[in-house]
Parts: C-alpha cells; sequence; structure tokens
C-alpha cells in the first residue's frame, strides 16, 4: 500500500471554515429560512412591546419583555437550521454524499451550529435595536453584552433538539414537528407572558422545557427580575445539550 | 471471477470479498467478489435491484456488510485515509440549491489533501459557463455534470460513478465518455454502474454483470460477449421470415422492409441453407452479438424475469 496521504492541519481547518461559511450562506439565501428567522421576532416584539405596550412603564415593560423575545428569536435558527435541513439532506442523500466525501468528521455539525449562532447574533441584534430605539429600553451596556451572550451560547440546546428531531422525521413533516415544538414551548416557557401569569400547572411543568432555563437566564443576566440561579439553569440546558446530542447520534450511526 | 492469466495481478485497490448483504428479508448482495486494479475501468452491469449500487455503497463504506469484506486501498472504506483518495458521484444527491456551482466546487475541493486545479476541473467536467449559476436553477443534465466536477475536484485514484450518464443528452455523454478515458489513461481507476449496455462496451476495461445480487459473468467485453454464441444476420431476401422460424438453428426471424433479420448460434448452418434456398440473397452482413444481446442472455439464464431486464 501507498503511503497514507495526510493533509495539514491548516488545510484541515480551512475545510471546517468553508463548511460553515457556505452553510450559512446557503440559508441566508433561502428566503424562506432567513426571512421568518430574523423578522418574526422582531415584528412580534414591535407589535407587542412597542404598540401594544403605551402604558407608563412601557419601556420597562418592554425591557422585561426583551428578554423572552430574544430567546423566542435564537431558538429558531437552531430547530429549523438542524431539524428541518438535516431531514431534508438525510432525504435528499446530501448526508450521505458527504459521509463518502473525506468531509472532515466533525465539520457538518460544526457549520450547522456556527451558521445558528450567527442567525442568533443577527435576531438578537436587531431586537436590541428595535428596543434602543423604538421601545426606549435603557440597561447598563454590561446586561445588553450578557443578554447577547446568553441568547448565542442558548442556541446550542435548540441545535441539539432539532438534530434530534432532523434524525427522527422526514423532511416533509419536519416544519410542522418543529413548529409544533417551537410554537408551545416558547408559550409554555413564559417567553411571551411571565411564567407568573400562567396557571399553576403550567408552572410546576415549565422546567421540562429547556426554553423555560434559558428564558430564566435570559432575564436574570439582562437585570430584568428572573430567580438568578443563572448555573443552574446553565447546567440544565448542558444536560439537555448532552442527552439530545447523544440520542441523535446514536439514531445517526444506527442509519449509517 | 473471470481472471485472465496473462494479466499481471496486481494487488486490488478496492475489493470486496465475498459479501453478503440483507434488508431484512430481502438478500442484496449474495456471496459477491469483485476487485478493481489499479488504473482500469470496471463496469458494474444489471437490472434495477441487481445490487449494482448496494456492492458501491458497501465499497464507500455507506452500509456495511452483513458477510465478507469491503476494503478500499487495503482499508477500511469510510477512513479518512481512504475517502482522500476517492471521488464519488452518487445516483441521488440534492446538491445545496442556493449554492453556486463555483461555490459548490470549492467547497468539496476544500475536503482534500491535493486537490485540481479548479480551472482544469470546470475544464474537464464541461462546466465552465455554469460557474456562476445557482444549483437549483440548473437543468437535470447540468446538474449531473457539476456532480460530476465534484467527483473529480480531488484529483482521486479512483473514482465511483453510479449511472453517471442518466439524463444526459448524448453530446453530453460523449464528451463525458472522453473525459473517463482522459480520466483512465491518467492512472485513475473507475468504477461505473450503467445499464447502458454501450457504455460499459465503449468504456469498459472489465465488466462485471450483477443479477439478483450475484456476480454472473466477469471478465472483459470479449470475454463477456463470447458467452453467447449469437450472430445475427442481415440480408436481402425474399425468403418468408415464418419459413426460417421453422428451421431448427434460427432462434428470431424478422422482416424488416425487404430486409432479414435472424439470430442464430449456429450461423454457418443457416448460411448455407439460406443461400442455397435464395440465390437471389444480396447485401449479407454476419455480426457478433454486442453486450446487449449477450447480456439480456446471461441475465435470462440466471433466471431474471424479462420484464426486469433493461436490455435497453
Amino acid at each position: 500500500m501507498e503511503t497514507a496521504i495526510t493533509m495539514s492541519s491548516a488545510r484541515v481547518t480551512r475545510a471546517w471554515v468553508m463548511e460553515a461559511k457556505y452553510e450559512f450562506l446557503r440559508l441566508l439565501r433561502t428566503p424562506s429560512f432567513a426571512l421568518p428567522t430574523i423578522l418574526f421576532p422582531s415584528m412580534f416584539f414591535l407589535l407587542f412591546a412597542v404598540l401594544f405596550n403605551g402604558g407608563s412603564h412601557g419601556a420597562e415593560v418592554a425591557a422585561r419583555m426583551l428578554a423572552g423575545y430574544s430567546v423566542f428569536g435564537v431558538m429558531a435558527p437552531g430547530l429549523f437550521g438542524f431539524g428541518v435541513v438535516v431531514a431534508l439532506e438525510r432525504e435528499h442523500g446530501l448526508l450521505t454524499l458527504k459521509r463518502a466525501l473525506p468531509m472532515p468528521p466533525g465539520a457538518y455539525l460544526f457549520a450547522k451550529m456556527l451558521m445558528a449562532m450567527v442567525f442568533a447574533s443577527i435576531v438578537v441584534a436587531l431586537l436590541m435595536l428595535l428596543a434602543f430605539t423604538i421601545g426606549h429600553v435603557r440597561m447598563p451596556l454590561a446586561n445588553w453584552g450578557a443578554l447577547l451572550g446568553a441568547d448565542i451560547l442558548g442556541v446550542l440546546p435548540f441545535c441539539a433538539l432539532g438534530l434530534l428531531i432532523g434524525t427522527l422525521v422526514g423532511g416533509q413533516g419536519a416544519p410542522a414537528v418543529v413548529n409544533l415544538i417551537y410554537l408551545p414551548m416558547s408559550f409554555l416557557s413564559g417567553l411571551w407572558l411571565p411564567l407568573a401569569a400562567l396557571p399553576n400547572f403550567l408552572q410546576q411543568v415549565a422546567p421540562l422545557w429547556p426554553a423555560t432555563h434559558l428564558g430564566q437566564i435570559a432575564l436574570s443576566v439582562s437585570g430584568q427580575g428572573g430567580d438568578g440561579r443563572v448555573v443552574m439553569h446553565a447546567t440544565v440546558l448542558a444536560a439537555f445539550t448532552a442527552a439530545f446530542f447523544a440520542i441523535a447520534r446514536r439514531r445517526l450511526q444506527r442509519e449509517g | 471471477m473471470c481472471e485472465r492469466e496473462e494479466e499481471p495481478m496486481s494487488t486490488p485497490i478496492a475489493e470486496l470479498e465475498n459479501v453478503v448483504k440483507r434488508y431484512g428479508a430481502v438478500t442484496a448482495l449474495d456471496g459477491v467478489d469483485l476487485q478493481l486494479h489499479p488504473g482500469e475501468l470496471l463496469a458494474l452491469l444489471g437490472p434495477n435491484g441487481a445490487g449494482k449500487s448496494t456492492a458501491v455503497a458497501l465499497l464507500l463504506g455507506l452500509q456495511r456488510a452483513d458477510g465478507g469484506s469491503a476494503t478500499l486501498f487495503g482499508l477500511d472504506p469510510q477512513s479518512m485515509d481512504a475517502r482522500r483518495r476517492i471521488g464519488v458521484m452518487l445516483q441521488e444527491a440534492a446538491l445545496q440549491q442556493s449554492l453556486r456551482v463555483d461555490e459548490l466546487i470549492r467547497l468539496t475541493m476544500s475536503y482534500y489533501p491535493k486537490p485540481r486545479e479548479f480551472g482544469e476541473v470546470a475544464l474537464l467536467a464541461g462546466i465552465e459557463e455554469l460557474l456562476p449559476r445557482r444549483y437549483g436553477k440548473l437543468s437535470g443534465g447540468q446538474k449531473r455534470r457539476v456532480q460530476f466536477a465534484l467527483a473529480i475536484c480531488g484529483d482521486p485514484q479512483i473514482l465511483f460513478l453510479d449511472e453517471p450518464t442518466v439524463g444526459l443528452d448524448m453530446g453530453a455523454r460523449t464528451a463525458l465518455w472522453k473525459t473517463l478515458r482522459t480520466l483512465v489513461a491518467g492512472g485513475c481507476a473507475i468504477v461505473l454502474t450503467t445499464h447502458y449496455l454501450e457504455e460499459a462496451e465503449a468504456l469498459a476495461d472489465r465488466v462485471a454483470v450483477l443479477a439478483r445480487g450475484r456476480v454472473i459473468a466477469a471478465g472483459s467485453v470479449d470475454d463477456i460477449r463470447a458467452h453467447v454464441a449469437q450472430r445475427r444476420i442481415r440480408c436481402i431476401s425474399s425468403v418468408a421470415a415464418e419459413t426460417l422460424r421453422g428451421w431448427p438453428e434460427v432462434m428470431q426471424a424478422e422482416r424488416e422492409g425487404e430486409h432479414l433479420h435472424i439470430v442464430s448460434d449456429a450461423v454457418e448452418a443457416v448460411l448455407r441453407r439460406l443461400l442455397a434456398t435464395d440465390p437471389e440473397l444480396r447485401d449479407l452482413e454476419v455480426q457478433r452479438a454486442g453486450l446487449a444481446e449477450a447480456f439480456a442472455e446471461i441475465t435470462t439464464d440466471a433466471g431474471v424475469p424479462a420484464e426486469q431486464r433493461e436490455a435497453a
């Protein structure tokens, strides 16, 4: 046999970067993904936190709602960017082709994760711009920064959940399944209405939903209330992420 | 395997050894042996469901054998070292619709240690004018050419092409054949599945005919043809086709205008009798059966019902 073909680590890194770059570009060029992902959270925020929120404490309420809507906003790139896209790529053979090609292992998931984080930054930045200008929300700079950081990292559990959905459901059914999880979970996790405003039973089961934990972190780090137990919530989210990811990986391997 | 003795036996660079693959109750491959040597073009020929694509999937490590072994360069087919030396064009792969053709090529090139020059890839695949276009906007044939570009962009030592010319017009198909010959001349080995017999005939160094998950014939195109003794006779004659069908050596006889078409496995006997019967006979041609006839006969022998054959 000939000597093994080695690939310089610079070239391997380049392959990872290229994969991530084109994953982002292709979704940016897919209006059915990019437009709702980027615009819906801002539209809802504008509607409920600014237009229908004319009370004397408008800016304070808007600041609170910013935390909830930013979490709502970053769930989408994770859930749809993984769930729907992986389901389609599995069904249409792209995943199979990539497994035959020498794509560096891990680059596929890394690219999608980075894509989701970049989309999340755009979504949150746009929300913050609206909150600051039209919503007159004022917070210390550290709170803006902490909220942005929490949201960007907070995409990851939803990437893992999306990946799990993508390995379980076909391409046709995936958008419906994702929406069926995305919208009810947003409501049940107190992203639109404060948890305290939900019926007692729903408050009790709320810790079952990953979005509840990210919502509490977002409120806490932006100084808008929340229960302040950031480390506990972050640990729960990490556990969710690991569990979803492990199950998804087993599913993918079994198919291979 | 019917290896010809005089061929020097080099180490195979891709190999299936007594491979068995089952999908539930269906046995897709039933003890298949295949070998690919450096610089040769091996055509896998067979009807749908014969196991051609399964054989390719096992050689690529996309599926695991239930028995026997599949190796690439003596390695596990899914190992990175093996994958970096191959190029792949699968039958069904929906590439990213919203990426441009040049972006798809550059992305795929980035996976390989020493890819081809970008310009050379575009030239070889004949897709220079498609480069700035979105993949999703291309026609079926154009997409196949782009997929071919992705298969060769890594400058692979083995190229796996699963039905590469399906959906191509005659011009594009001929151009692809020319490129494949260039690649083989440059030392690239190719595994090609096809149900276009003329494709195997035009390109292949060796052909393996699969039916019902078994290799039922393997060897050079001439070897396969030699499996059948059939010859075709074409001539202008007044003898009625019905009369000919009554002769014991005649397997088929058809009239097409003033021409007679006869298929026989004892062509000399038929000719003697035919010339004696009709002294006016003219325009006589005798041909060895093509791969199409050989293939039809081989698959019939293997018990594949006629309706499953794709002797196109």
